[in-house]
């Protein structure tokens, strides 16, 4: 199961978890409460090719629209349903059940680029 | 980007001591939100909330013509009658929106106009320069005063132990008060589509008032909420649905134009529109599928572009909700497609407000 502590993250607040090839990836806990109230997601397309660092996917709060980059390259294979009825979730459970899509890792060095959880946390001063 | 120099209210330290999440307004550091925007807006739907709207202006027009100078500069009637207030338009010799502002009776011979935040130094300016054929003083009085906005349901009955008689106070009007030791207004108005009133006061004084409300439970609300109640309420935001260059018509505010009034700026320009007809209009819009619009998303019917959304936003109540410059050609109900981050969601045109309120 993906957890804060065994996830690795982009600067652009992207958390992704590993298993095999497959990486679940998510928002950080300190992007949603960035973003506030979660009220829609426009996720990508199962099938979709994505490249890391590339624009996949937007999620949009009463006030803003975020844009949410995929972490890693490959093709995106699952999306989260849940979230299509209750896009909130991923304020209450940002690294848990409120993943948001998955993708079949085509470069196994995009994984190995992103920030441990230590890392990431000096990039937002905590 | 740096928040240090921005211009603070009296309520930024209460602000900030509620939780508010700080950010530059228009040069002004104010809250976009507590705790949640949507827990905001209920609160002010079903309860009572109070905003930090310290940052609007307060301007004083005294003397022999104070009603006069109004309401040559004004596209409204203003109400002469101490007590009565008049939301209006202050528009150009081309009709164009100024600024939109309420002018409140103290006296037949002094006014208090109530203006918008972005907008204080220009219309000062535009009252100066057209008061010299007027027996008028002009005072920019914004620095000077705090206020807050408190709306709701609950909302009287909040303000009851702080403003007596406040249940008594009809819609649109002012009175003047004592608050905490220092001369206050308040006014039963807002800019949510609830009941409520507008507490004017000192510096020193506001944050008084501040603390009182939140003690009778009133919930702080921030700008992310306050432009979700008024855009359901319908209410136009000037700067953002109107740009400088549209009319009172265009901004489907024609009933604050009185063509019947002997004179007052902009009067041939709008007088011309009328005859002329309208191309285009500000236009709500609902959206059918699922999204979020904004601001700068293009309108489509059968491919076509016919026009620009100013306004959109999620609304707990409708969904996505919005409004824009349109063909004045669409219909009530019209199918259309509004194009956000380049898919184009099914959408149809309806009447505004979206919120029927009870005020």
């Amino acid at each position: 199961m993906h957890t804060a502590e065994n996830s690795k993250y982009a600067k652009t607040h992207e958390w992704a978890h590993m298993d095999g090839d497959i990486a679940t990836v998510g928002i950080s806990d300190h992007a949603q409460q960035e973003i506030g109230d979660i009220v829609f997601i426009d996720l990508p397309q199962v099938g979709q090719q994505v490249s890391a660092g590339q624009n996949c996917c937007v999620i949009e709060s009463v006030k803003s629209a975020s844009e949410i980059y995929a972490p890693v390259s490959g093709e995106v294979v699952e999306v989260n349903e849940a979230l299509k009825t209750d896009p909130a979730l991923v304020n209450r459970e940002a690294h848990g059940n409120g993943w948001l899509f998955k993708i079949k890792s085509s470069a196994p060095a995009d994984y190995e680029a992103l920030m441990d959880l230590s890392a990431y946390k000096q990039t937002i001063g905590q | 980007m740096t928040l240090d120099n921005l211009k603070k209210t009296p309520l930024c330290a209460a602000c900030e001591a509620a939780g508010g999440k700080m950010v530059d307004f228009h040069g002004w550091l104010l809250p976009v939100q507590f705790e949640s925007i949507i827990a905001e807006h209920k609160a002010v739907r079903e309860g009572a909330g109070m905003f930090d709207v310290s940052h609007m202006g307060q301007v004083f027009v005294e003397g022999k013509d104070a009603w006069a100078f109004l309401q040559y500069v004004n596209t409204n009637n203003i109400k002469n009658t101490p007590g009565a207030g008049t939301y209006s338009h202050i528009v150009n010799e081309q009709g164009c929106i100024i600024d939109d502002a309420i002018s409140f009776c103290l006296t037949p011979e002094k006014f208090l106009v109530v203006v918008n935040a972005a907008c204080i130094d220009t219309d000062v300016a535009w009252f100066e320069k057209h008061a010299a054929s007027f027996d008028v003083k002009i005072t920019n009085d914004s620095a000077r005063w705090g206020m807050i906005a408190l709306q709701g349901p609950s909302a009287i009955e909040k303000a009851a132990a702080l403003i007596p008689g406040v249940a008594d106070m009809a819609r649109f009007t002012i009175q003047g008060m004592e608050l905490f030791g220092a001369k206050g207004y308040v006014t039963r108005t807002g800019y949510t589509g609830e009941d409520g009133v507008e507490i004017m006061a000192s510096p020193e004084a506001i944050v008084k008032v501040w603390d009182a409300l939140l003690k009778a439970g009133v919930k702080p609300c921030g700008l992310g909420a306050r432009d979700v109640l008024r855009l359901e309420a319908g209410y136009l935001l000037n700067g953002t649905d109107a740009d400088g260059s549209q009319t009172p018509y265009e901004a489907a505010c024609g009933w604050v134009v009185k063509l019947g009034k002997e004179n007052f700026i902009g009067k041939a320009a709008l007088e011309a529109q009328k005859a002329a007809g309208l191309k285009r209009r500000l236009t709500g819009f609902v959206l059918t599928g699922a999204g979020v619009p904004r601001g700068g998303c293009k309108v489509f019917k059968n491919g076509t572009e016919v026009g620009t959304l100013t306004s959109g936003t999620y609304s707990p109540l409708f969904k996505g909700i919005a409004v824009g410059y349109a063909d004045t050609a669409l219909e009530e109900g019209e199918a259309v497609e509004i194009e956000v981050h380049g898919r184009r969601i099914a959408a149809k045109k309806v009447k505004t407000p979206f919120y029927k309120n009870r005020v």
